[in-house]
């Protein structure tokens, strides 16, 4: 019984002293290009949502898909409607460890390593991704990009437009957090 | 050994749950806004008539439609693709909520120009909105010369007026439902017993069938018919088919004409008769102004 009630103190005190160490956005900056001989297709989002617990090296970032904005407004109902789904699947999460935040911290390192798993369209694919730490006073931003296949999230391209979009995404990414008080 | 394997396990258990209470933080910290619906149809046409919606600012569509002969014509006509009226337009998206659009149609050798107004746009979220309302008006003009050189009619005798009130709701991602109360005004008529004021309440709705294709049906009911011609309300069913840039919509419909004016109110062939006619709507669309400029960013 005291064991029980031990664990129970260890889980408590994992879960709930170490919440004061988060840092947060919700104007996290994420845009997306596609290159093609034929066409370039380039939307941001800029309201990306981001966390970072410290004391776990633990991340997580989601998005609305509707968040995002193309130049052309055609392309972006597109998108919705017959590529993302984004009535069906609204959002993309992401969810992962940096693997060397304490080098990072430490001032010894200035490239994250993250590891974690990305959601698409109700499809999770682990993803490693290299991002660049900027530390400043309070905030923390990482910056950084990373190639996304749209075949590994059932993202179906029609053969009529095959050679408008690109089947390697480049994913690019600027989250400024601040400390989190709440 | 056994309860330092429980507690191993009991602290995995909380670096998933922690992974989760981030995500849940998020999904919490996520603002309320208001989302409008969009793409409740896929072009600004149901089948003959209009849709809610406008094409966004700066863009322009180059629309081609036909409407063939009557299948009944059979073999000999080739099921009624030997004849066709068509009808070409150049329409724009003056704002994301104006837009305008000049054609001419063979048939009655008639130009039409139109103007829609998105007034009213279903959201959810923040601020609900259970409709989409758009306000509709065309002038029409007949330049057919079916007359004798004497009664030489004058410009304003040939003008048609279309007034429609357009109101629909997408139920969900697959259903939308609109109906029109329109009224038609005729400067002249061919007989006195003919109404130059005319009222018709149309319905139409979009089944969503895939990612890019949906069944379209309308239907345009007249409460005050003319009486010079035997006309019938009109009706239709068809497909739309989205590739990219380009929106096809096929058709099956008792109407061969492709302005408000004509065939909401001088429809003659019967449907249920197969007086029916096939024919299509070909929309191509360019990008004349880009809605937002994204330049890229250097990391």
């Amino acid at each position: 019984m005291r064991f029980i009630i031990l664990i129970f103190w260890i889980v408590v005190i994992n879960t709930s002293v170490f919440a004061q160490n988060k840092y947060f956005t919700k104007q996290g900056y994420i845009s997306f290009y596609s290159h093609t001989p034929v066409e370039d297709i380039k939307a941001e989002n800029n309201q990306v949502l981001s966390i970072i617990d410290i004391s776990t090296s633990e991340i997580a970032v989601t998005l609305l898909m509707k968040s995002f904005e193309f130049e052309k407004a055609l392309m972006q109902e597109h998108f919705n409607e017959n590529y993302v789904e984004s009535g069906k699947y609204p959002k993309a999460n992401f969810s992962g460890k940096i693997l060397n935040l304490e080098d990072i911290l430490n001032g010894n390192n200035k490239i994250a390593e993250i590891m974690g798993s990305l959601t698409i369209k109700g499809i999770t694919k682990p993803i490693n991704i290299e991002s660049k730490v900027i530390i400043e006073k309070d905030t923390i931003t990482l910056k950084g990009k990373f190639m996304v296949a749209v075949a590994d999230y059932n993202i179906k391209i029609p053969a009529i437009v095959r050679k408008n979009i690109a089947e390697k995404i480049e994913v690019s990414f600027i989250l400024t957090h601040q400390p989190y008080n709440r | 050994m056994k309860n330092l394997l429980i507690l191993l396990v009991l602290l995995g258990f909380t670096y998933i749950l922690n992974a989760q209470e981030l995500l849940d933080i998020l999904e919490n910290e996520i603002p309320t806004r208001t989302e409008y619906v969009t793409a409740s149809f896929k072009g600004t046409r149901i089948i003959n008539g209009h849709s809610i919606e406008n094409r966004k600012k700066g863009i322009l569509e180059f629309l081609i439609s036909h409407r063939f002969g009557k299948i009944s014509t059979g073999e000999e006509q080739l099921f009624g693709l030997d004849e066709s009226n068509i009808r070409f337009a150049l329409e724009y998206g003056l704002t994301d909520d104006i837009m305008i659009g000049l054609g001419r149609s063979s048939f009655e050798k008639t130009y039409d120009g139109f103007i829609k107004y998105r007034l009213l746009k279903q959201s959810i979220g923040e601020k609900k909105f259970p409709l989409s309302v758009s306000l509709f008006g065309s002038v029409t003009r007949k330049t057919l010369k079916d007359y004798l050189p004497e009664n030489k009619p004058n410009f304003n005798d040939r003008l048609f007026y279309t007034t429609q009130i357009l109101i629909a709701r997408k139920f969900s991602e697959s259903f939308t439902l609109q109906i029109t109360p329109t009224y038609i005004h005729r400067n002249s008529v061919q007989i006195d017993d003919d109404p130059h004021d005319v009222f018709a309440m149309g319905t139409g709705m979009r089944f969503k069938l895939s990612r890019r294709m949906s069944l379209n049906a309308e239907y345009y009911y007249t409460f005050n018919p003319l009486v010079s011609r035997d006309v019938t309300n009109a009706l239709a069913v068809g497909v739309d088919i989205e590739t990219g840039g380009h929106v096809f919509q096929l058709m099956l419909s008792n109407a061969n004409t492709m302005v408000e004016k004509a065939f909401i109110s001088e429809t003659t062939d019967n449907f249920f008769k197969g007086n029916i006619h096939f024919g299509f709507n070909i929309s191509r669309v360019f990008h004349v102004k880009k809605s937002k400029t994204i330049t890229p960013t250097d990391y």
